[in-house]
């Protein structure tokens, strides 16, 4: 019988039946970090189990870090604690913990795929929604909550009930300035961030096939904003030639076995989907999101939507509330908004690639006065690999501050916030109310889109003038 | 699991938080994630809404309102819970009291939190949601949830059905340990790892 990619990978992992409509998975990587599993860690101690498999379980901190210093005592009382007991746990459990003296600490889902931790046909659980990010390999990689994290960590199991499927197909040419962030934005603003509830998303067609194994990332990592449990993409040359060499890859003795695995890793020609969506790519503009709900995205030449422009009375609410609390108006342009603040970073868009795309629009220019600019890369090896590369300089020249790893004003979980009142140019994922901090007002867009409002001190449409 | 879990089906107030999409963000505010302890989120719940950036009360936000104090039922809109993993989501809602949210739908993350808390999660049509907060424009409600019978009472005989997986059902009737229910097949979990060792041998 036919099978997509999900099913596949999810039936190769049934370790046995918990009832009629639940199966219990195997756990191929645990990755950790100090915000959602200290509570894990406790509930074990207090039921007296060990960790199953601490040498399938990988430990990083990222969340609360200070990516000013690397020092725990630089992240604030209360977060300094929560990464003690993170070290504290990894120690006495022996998982591996890259902490901060460790020159490849990072982000979880940058650090992972970087290491080669993460491979084709896993599954891959972690303490953090942006799990669905390592999907980008054909690894079916959701994220959990802290009972879930004890779970796995007693068992290296986890129940599961299968979900629908759906495809989603992306085919086309991409515009020049258009990147994977666009694409996902698009896609967001089209289903709606409940539009995969209850599905796994597989991407397919021909822009994801020509796509890198950086940007196939970030379109992954975002499946989880439109609700989606997983995306996911087959691998293919691309997803190969990305893991040769990588320290935790199949050794040369496995390589070959491991790869021809691999490549059967896709959905059958003939496989059925319970839905399927078609995207031209290159229809595609650079988005910018203009409310509080990643949904609320539109290309940068298009106006600001009117309430009733939306058909449900809910999303005409939900737009009235985004108005008041962004600062914006229907009908605006986006191109008026001035910024006050730019981030270049998180799990989504902290990779090498993006951040060779943003240094090619500051090159020889300044960042706008006024207008506070970080970027902040993913992982100790892309800090490195961007350094030598010369793009630190071209950005501390231009005014960016260049910070260590950290999830840092993505969430705002140590002391880089934006203020209240105040406009962000991100390339996080989410422009939830406060995400950024109190009364920040996020607009979530690709790294060149950041880079672009950084120097112009406001939104500008990189695809005309001076910037195409 | 939670051992209040038995008394959550009595029934009790209903608070009508009339919005989609609320997310783990307005939950709870990143601020409190950083606590390595499982309890003392009630006074977290909904911080960025509930209270003023002085630190009192917003007098406009509904939990604030003298009629719903106590509420132990939230009733919401789609796509209640979207946004991160977090678990201090569910716990700064029961730590506050609230035992049984309804709403249209829910993020999945969320809805698999709030069950291995003992948590009552039940999505209903956008009719049935629009009907049920219609009578919280009445006045202050007090709901009984039957999950054995899987029936929300009104009194006077009125009542309205729901579905809900039956695996959840029964963790949620009997308090069956999580991480114990699967450690019954712990041989298997073995098995499998012989195999996967064999067939597979780059997983380690």
């Amino acid at each position: 019988m036919s099978q997509t990619l999900y099913q596949k990978i999810y039936q190769s992992h049934v370790v046995g039946q918990l009832n009629a409509s639940t199966d219990l998975l195997y756990v191929d990587r645990h990755l950790i970090h100090e915000v959602t599993s200290p509570q894990a860690f406790a509930g074990l101690k207090q039921a007296n189990r060990p960790v199953r498999r601490p040498d399938l379980t990988y430990a990083t901190m990222d969340h609360n870090v200070s990516t000013q210093r690397r020092s725990m005592d630089a992240a604030g009382e209360t977060s300094r604690k929560q990464l003690e007991a993170l070290a504290e746990n990894c120690d006495e459990h022996r998982i591996p913990l890259l902490d901060l003296t460790h020159p490849d600490q990072g982000i979880v889902h940058v650090i992972g795929p970087e290491l080669g931790l993460t491979q084709p046909g896993m599954i891959i659980v972690c303490g953090d929604s942006h799990t669905s990010t390592h999907g980008a390999f054909g690894a079916l990689s959701f994220g959990i909550g802290t009972s879930e994290v004890e779970h796995v960590l007693a068992t290296q199991t986890l129940p599961q009930q299968a979900a629908k499927t759906l495809n989603i197909v992306i085919d086309g040419e991409l515009s020049a300035h258009v990147t994977p962030k666009d694409i996902i934005m698009a896609v967001i603003g089209q289903l709606g961030t409940a539009g995969g509830n209850g599905y796994v998303a597989e991407f397919s067609g021909s822009a994801i096939r020509g796509m890198s194994m950086e940007g196939r990332m970030t379109l992954c990592n975002m499946s989880i904003e439109m609700g989606a449990k997983a995306g996911l993409i087959a691998p293919d040359d691309t997803t190969i030639a990305y893991l040769k060499d990588k320290p935790h890859a199949p050794s040369a003795e496995h390589w070959d076995a491991a790869v021809a695995y691999w490549r059967s890793l896709h959905s059958d020609a003939d496989a059925s989907f319970d839905k399927t969506v078609q995207i031209d790519a290159s229809r595609i503009k650079p988005q910018v999101s203009w409310g509080t709900s990643p949904e609320q995205v539109i290309a940068v030449d298009q106006p600001i939507p009117a309430a009733n422009d939306f058909t449900e009375s809910s999303k005409q609410d939900a737009a009235r509330r985004a108005y008041e609390y962004m600062g914006v108006q229907a009908g605006q342009k986006l191109t008026d908004l001035t910024v006050d603040v730019v981030f270049i970073g998180s799990c989504t868009n902290s990779r090498i690639e993006d951040l060779r795309a943003a240094a090619k629009v500051v090159q020889g220019k300044q960042v706008a006065s006024g207008v506070r600019a970080l970027i902040v890369p993913g992982s100790g090896q892309v800090k490195r690999q961007a350094e030598a590369e010369g793009l630190a300089d071209i950005f501390k020249t231009a005014g960016f501050e260049w910070r260590e790893p950290g999830c840092s004003m993505c969430l705002g979980m140590n002391d880089d916030r934006v203020d209240s009142g105040q406009r962000c140019a991100s390339t996080s994922n989410r422009n939830f109310e406060g995400r950024q901090g109190r009364g920040s007002r996020t607009h979530l867009v690709s790294p060149s889109m950041a880079a672009a409002a950084a120097i112009a001190g406001r939104f500008v449409d990189i695809t005309t003038g001076e910037w195409a | 699991m939670n051992p209040s879990i038995h008394t959550i089906f009595a029934g009790g107030l209903v608070c009508p938080l009339d919005k989609n999409n609320v997310d783990t963000d307005q939950i709870i505010p990143k601020q409190f994630l950083t606590s390595v302890s499982r309890d003392g989120f009630a006074e977290a719940l909904f911080y960025d809404w509930r209270y003023l950036a002085d630190g009192s009360p917003n007098p406009e936000f509904v939990l604030n309102a003298p009629q719903y104090q106590g509420a132990s039922i939230l009733l919401s809109r789609a796509n209640f819970g979207c946004g991160s993993s977090r678990e201090h989501a569910p716990w700064a809602l029961q730590q506050y009291g609230f035992q049984v949210i309804i709403a249209e739908s829910f993020a999945d993350i969320f809805y698999n939190n709030c069950a291995n808390n003992g948590m009552l999660l039940i999505a209903l049509s956008k009719g049935n949601i629009d009907s049920l907060f219609n009578r919280c424009n009445e006045g202050p409600q007090q709901w009984h949830i039957d999950l054995k019978n899987q029936e929300i009472r009104f009194g006077n005989n009125a009542a309205l059905g729901f579905s809900i997986d039956a695996d959840i059902k029964q963790r949620l009737l009997s308090g069956l340990d999580f991480i114990g229910s699967s450690e019954q097949l712990a041989p298997k979990i073995s098995d499998f790892e012989h195999s996967r060792k064999s067939n597979l041998p780059w997983l380690g």
